[in-house]
């Protein structure tokens, strides 16, 4: 099943123009505010309707405006976690949860009901009333609300937006366990680099309502021409890793198709596949190999790209086995160190976080 | 109390004509203040004006119109009366229109302000869920407007139980018939000697007017709560 949305709309001041076909799993859209993702995502659930535009919903056609298809929103088959839960007050939770059941699209199936309940830890709350819940706790409700609607695709509008860090950090597990546990198309609206790294398979950047790059999240992050988008702070790559070994000293040992990475203890057995975030501030250059050096993840690399900005700094792209990693560096290094495409030289990871993954 | 069957005639035609009223102007109440609350359309605020004019105009104004209107030889009292035999002038039934009229303002008001303060997202949040319009309204709006619904009707029952001056000059001050506790006031204090009378239908009326309003107050303050969720 897949998810094809072409969009044209103009505003008196700004016009959106996009064209992207969404594949299983979570597809990020990622901009920042103002560069039309809302708009994007709101006239896939028809809440926003615009002037021109066909898409298509596993072989639903919800909108052709050529032919005069505009389903209503409640003829879409989309559920949508919004920014503000919008839980209805007057229900207790379980209410909420059965809503779309008992009024809307969805059968009841009480075996279904307890899988998503467990799933997203939300069985003690059933016969709690909304106001008495925490934001994480109202957010994980919604999402097992749109989830037992029965959607063909999840929109989700920035769901941790309006959570504070540790919060966000407490929701974070469940949306990854969702990834696997549901198999339809999600797609997720953030400005969030981190959570777009962490959660997506594919991401789309959007820039002043124009598509300017779709693709696997690992190549989009690690392209330095994307870099001034992203964020020169968030830039960097994510590469796929494998656990190799637990060592005594509390580190684990990750394989990369660049080498050998040493990170704190992760709990994951050995064999398993997980998620590198390597930024590129993280990561310095050196042209022989340190030996006298603290840092421990020392990868040996070849340059392919050098891009200079036009502030002070310049990122360099490393290839590194199959894998490309980012490095930030000042435009003075690159001239000292005489760096140019082709040339060998080793990348110094001052640091690396790791994120589950269920790819490879 | 010592008051004369004629007096109790009118305390009774008074509550039934409220009860009519009340119940007649509430889906009408219900329709116009979800249009008024959530729809945007040219005429909007003429719609408005017509709703709320009964409360501006002069009562008598009201009640003059009702009678060209809805009086035997009226355009909608001429059709009433020769195709269903429905004769509303000088007609109990008569003064449960003008008292429905007069408090339509009133029960559209505590309706609106209750749609309004219902935040249209959830209604969007229910279309979402694959929830069809209509059915969003009965399980989302109308449960978190119950107590403005309540509040709405309790006014209009309180502003029927009072209206005078429409009434009097649609369906007159006919005792037995279409005399209302106001025109009883009216009637006894023409009257040397009557005074008494008058009082105590003067305090019987203050204490359902005053009785509403509170009740009405309360009932309002429960739709805030409800819609934060407690």
């Amino acid at each position: 099943m897949s998810v094809s949305i072409s969009i044209r709309h103009s505003w008196p001041t700004f016009s959106l123009a996009a064209d992207l076909t969404m594949p299983m799993g979570i597809t990020a859209i990622f901009g920042r505010s103002g560069s039309g993702k809302t708009s994007l995502i709101n006239a896939v659930a028809g809440i926003f309707t615009p002037d021109e535009g066909r898409i298509d919903i596993g072989g639903a056609v919800v909108l052709d405006t050529k032919n005069g298809i505009n389903r209503p929103t409640h003829r879409r088959d989309i559920g949508y976690v919004f920014q503000d839960a919008r839980l209805f007050p007057h229900m207790s939770v379980q209410e909420n949860l059965r809503y779309a059941a008992r009024h809307g699209r969805a059968q009841s199936n009480a075996a279904r009901e307890d899988e998503i309940i467990t799933l997203l830890g939300i069985d003690g709350l059933l016969n709690r009333r909304i106001a008495t819940l925490s934001g994480g706790e109202k957010q994980r409700v919604t999402i097992g609300r749109a989830l037992l609607s029965d959607p063909k695709i999840l929109l989700m509008d920035e769901p941790l937006s309006a959570l504070d860090a540790p919060r966000k950090a407490e929701i974070m597990p469940y949306l990854e366990r969702i990834r696997h546990a549901v198999d339809i198309p999600i797609l997720y609206v953030s400005h969030s680099i981190s959570e777009v790294a962490r959660l997506a398979h594919h991401m789309v950047v959007l820039d002043q309502g124009r598509v300017i790059a779709a693709g696997p999240t690992q190549s989009i992050l690690s392209d330095p021409a994307l870099v001034p988008i992203l964020g020169v702070r968030s830039a960097g790559a994510s590469i796929v890793a494998r656990i190799s070994a637990h060592d005594s000293d509390g580190l684990t040992q990750l394989s990369t198709s660049a080498g050998v990475i040493y990170v704190p203890q992760l709990s994951g057995e050995i064999g398993h596949s997980v998620r590198v975030r390597i930024l590129a501030q993280d990561v310095t250059i050196a042209l022989s190999r340190p030996h006298d050096i603290s840092a421990l993840n020392i990868l040996p690399t070849v340059i392919t790209d050098i891009r200079i900005g036009d502030g002070p700094g310049a990122i360099v792209s490393l290839r590194s086995g199959d894998d490309t990693i980012l490095s930030r560096i000042t435009r003075r290094s690159v001239t000292q160190l005489g760096l140019t495409t082709g040339m060998s030289c080793y990348a110094v990871v001052k640091s690396v976080s790791v994120g589950p993954s269920d790819i490879g | 109390m010592d008051l004369g069957a004629t007096e109790w005639a009118a305390v009774f035609l008074s509550l039934k004509v409220a009860f009519w009223a009340t119940l007649v102007c509430l889906p009408f109440a219900i329709g116009v203040a979800f249009v008024l609350a959530r729809k945007t359309f040219y005429g909007h605020s003429v719609l408005n004006a017509i709703v709320h004019a009964p409360l501006v105009l002069p009562p008598v104004v009201t009640g003059y119109v009702l009678l060209v209107l809805f009086g035997r030889t009226g355009p909608i009292g001429g059709i009433l009366n020769d195709a269903f035999g429905i004769t509303l002038a000088f007609r109990w039934t008569g003064a449960v229109l003008a008292a429905a009229i007069m408090a339509f303002p009133l029960m559209v008001r505590a309706i609106r302000l209750a749609i309004e303060a219902v935040d249209p997202k959830l209604e969007q949040a229910a279309s979402t869920l694959g929830v069809p319009p209509w059915r969003v309204f009965a399980t989302i709006t109308l449960p978190l407007i119950t107590s403005g619904i309540l509040a709405g009707m309790i006014l209009a029952f309180a502003k029927a139980m009072g209206e005078f001056g429409a009434t009097i000059t649609f369906v007159s001050n006919i005792p037995n018939r279409t005399q209302t506790i106001p025109s009883a006031i009216y009637a006894a204090l023409q009257v040397p000697g009557q005074e008494r009378n008058a009082m105590i239908l003067v305090i019987l009326s203050a204490c359902i007017a005053i009785g509403a309003l509170i009740i009405s107050e309360a009932l309002s303050r429960r739709i805030s709560k409800r819609i934060a969720g407690q």
